[in-house]
């Protein structure tokens, strides 16, 4: 099994007929998820032209709203790549339809924007699941892929892997292929973000097919020490983590927006402290950290 | 972005917070001008640097006439402090404070929501007070949709424990700083000390404002509030060329796609670089998922210039981009910086078409290139030819 995205995950695509829409939509078919439309208000009523996994043509209908594509297509998730003065309209637009997940692909979109998006789906009734913004996606490997994972670089199997950074994801899926993963989620680097570590984690140990963890974290925030927290307290299944930044200076962005050491506070050393104290293995190189687990699961 | 206090003040005023008079001089001579443009009486001399506690570093002093805030200007402009140069210093009205308070709104990452922050003991470090009393230091959640309208401001005055008539003063100054926060896209509004003065009147006395570089594009007006002569001219260029860069004190250049994996190689090579003489990475520079031939050469162009680099480390993996396409990057911006090319280059490529990539390297056999097979492996390499 998976988390949060299976086989039958009917997907569209929020900015379909824009260039990394587009881009992304033929990678999602080709991985084969099941995209079957997209939004787009101002081209409404056309169709973008792609291929499925089989290399077959397909005609995929772009709608005016979300609301109208979920109604004409029973889509249940949605992949956002709209620019960031937009993102806030396009992410209401979908908990306004009650898409049950929502993933915002987007880099830059402002943190006040991005703050009111995480509140107005709690008044919704916290019925849409929000993956994002600034992140790479989620694939469940041989099922589905919601967003801009690559998809030929791993392969189905019984890890389950949540991280803040895209590239460090790949790296981990590759580096650990022949395990395999049940499902990869890349939840992104912005200061807020929809699902979170913690989030991933509980969906893991729930899972009866995922049988260990892989946690990446990064500087700036302490959604790593909170994850720790609850590891403690609730997961039972191996972990294994890894943290980059420790040389990062103090008070400097680090590429994503949330990655950032504040004072002393959201450095990669009490993150590791506090993740190794709740008997997490942290590796101090993305290869280590993958050989941890091999090791782990091997023994 | 973190403003100076004085950009603070200025947006203050914009959005309507109660503030008082202040110029910005960057001479002595111009400190007394602006005093004699105040009236000519008491003045508060205040340096402009971006850190806390200048107050103790003797930063801010008083001076009771225009030849008097020359002479403080005077003292004060040049001063280090906390390692931050003074090259302006702020004239503003003296005051008559009666009580000292705090406020602050803020981004809390943790709760996604907004922390207003609250206190009738303003004046001393808030850090400081948050430990030793925090009874005394009020946080109430704002939510970012509804801010901070008056039954909000109502709610954080009262639970701060003022008195009724201290609460309905600072019911519209807190709404006015929601403002400021909301309306020029900051991540932190900080006033300290927020003062009632002898007249009873309400006044921010000091400003720390942070704005959210991601809604720059909704803020045109704001680029004129960067402190260019402060930035590193690396950093300048490397930003007018579109690139994620972030100078640091090293040897070891480093060019990654994604900002993990740069982070992740910064540590992997600061970690290889004391068995090598203590070498340091020289940069974070993350050239993003595309990595063509202009964005690499580009790269390692603003590389190049860090005069300290004696060796590069590129660190990529093909996830969405192919290793070939990324090889054929790194041939080609060797190819256009042709002789300005002079350091050695470490490359580590992995995933996707990672053999065809390999190949192409291997055979334009460029000698300043060294191919190598791990990111642990590259690191090590790279931190050995700097250490040379």
């Amino acid at each position: 099994m998976s988390i949060f995205l299976n086989e039958d995950s009917t997907i569209i695509v929020q900015g379909i007929t824009g260039g990394e829409g587009s881009k992304h939509t033929a990678r999602m078919l080709a991985a084969g998820a099941k995209v079957v439309g997209g939004v787009n208000a101002r081209k409404a009523g056309t169709t973008v032209s792609h291929k499925d996994a089989t290399g077959a043509d397909v005609e995929l209908p772009v709608f005016a709203s979300v609301a109208e594509a979920m109604a004409a297509t029973g889509a249940d998730v949605s992949v956002a790549f709209v620019p960031p003065a937009f993102s806030k309209d396009a992410a209401f637009e979908a908990i306004d339809a009650g898409i049950g997940l929502l993933v915002i692909i987007t880099e830059g979109i402002p943190v006040q924007d991005s703050a009111q998006i995480w509140s107005y789906a709690q008044k919704a009734g916290n019925k849409t699941r929000i993956i994002g913004p600034n992140c790479p996606g989620i694939i469940s490997p041989e099922a589905s892929l919601a967003g801009i994972i690559p998809a030929t670089i791993t392969k189905k199997g019984k890890l389950g892997l949540v991280s803040k950074s895209g590239t460090l994801t790949y790296q981990m899926m590759y580096e650990l292929k022949d395990l395999g993963f049940t499902t990869a989620i890349g939840i992104g680097g912005d200061p807020v973000i929809g699902t979170t570590h913690i989030d991933a984690l509980q969906a893991f140990q729930d899972d009866p097919e995922t049988e260990a963890i892989v946690m990446i974290g990064e500087i700036g925030g302490d959604a790593e020490e909170r994850a720790a927290a609850y590891i403690k307290e609730n997961v039972t299944k191996p972990v294994v983590g890894y943290v980059a930044g420790f040389t990062a200076p103090e008070g400097k962005t680090m590429g994503h927006a949330g990655a950032i050491v504040s004072g002393s506070s959201g450095t990669a050393a009490a993150k590791k402290e506090a993740l190794e104290a709740a008997g997490v293995k942290v590796g101090k190189t993305p290869s280590e950290t993958a050989q941890l687990m091999l090791q782990l699961l091997d023994a | 972005m973190d403003l100076f206090e004085y950009q603070a003040r200025d947006l203050f005023e914009k959005h309507g917070v109660p503030v008082l008079r202040g110029k910005v001089a960057t001479t002595p001579a111009e400190a007394k001008s602006a005093a004699e443009e105040l009236g000519g009486g008491v003045v508060v001399v205040k340096a402009q640097v971006k850190i806390g506690g200048r107050g103790k570093a003797g930063g801010v002093k008083v001076a009771k006439s225009p030849e008097e805030a020359e002479a403080r200007a005077t003292d004060i402009l040049g001063m280090d402090i906390k390692g931050h140069t003074t090259h302006k210093v702020m004239i503003a009205e003296g005051a008559d404070i009666a009580e000292e308070y705090y406020f602050s709104v803020l981004l809390d990452r943790a709760n996604r929501t907004y922390l207003a922050m609250c206190s009738k003991e303003g004046g001393m470090e808030i850090e400081q007070l948050a430990v030793e009393r925090p009874e005394a230091l009020a946080r109430v959640a704002v939510d970012p949709i509804d801010g901070i309208d008056e039954a909000k401001a109502r709610e954080i005055a009262e639970t701060a424990g003022f008195d009724a008539d201290t609460v309905a003063k600072l019911i519209p100054v807190l709404q006015s700083l929601w403002i400021v926060f909301v309306g020029e896209d900051a991540t932190l509004v900080e006033v300290n000390p927020l003062v009632k003065t002898g007249a009873g009147d309400i006044v921010a006395l000091d400003g720390k404002v942070s704005l959210d570089d991601n809604a720059a594009f909704r803020h045109p007006d704001h680029e004129e509030l960067r402190d260019i002569s402060a930035e590193n001219p690396l950093e300048l260029k490397a930003k007018k060329l579109d690139l994620n860069y972030v100078k640091l004190d090293g040897q070891v250049g480093i060019i990654g796609n994604g900002a993990g994996l740069v982070m992740s190689t910064l540590d992997v090579v600061a970690s290889a670089g004391e068995k090598h003489g203590g070498v340091k990475p020289a940069n974070f520079l993350d050239i993003g998922g595309g990595a063509n031939a202009e964005v690499m050469a580009n790269g390692l162009d603003v590389i190049l210039g860090d005069e300290q680099v004696r060796s590069v480390f590129v660190n990529v993996f093909g996830g969405i981009t192919a290793c070939d396409e990324v090889a054929k990057g790194i041939v080609k911006a060797l190819e256009i910086l042709g002789d300005a090319a002079t350091k050695p280059l470490v490359v580590r490529l992995d995933g996707n078409a990672v053999d065809e990539g390999r190949k192409i390297l291997a055979d334009a056999n460029n000698p300043l290139v060294t191919l190598v097979d791990t990111m642990d492996g590259g690191a090590d390499k790279a931190a050995e030819l700097a250490a040379k």
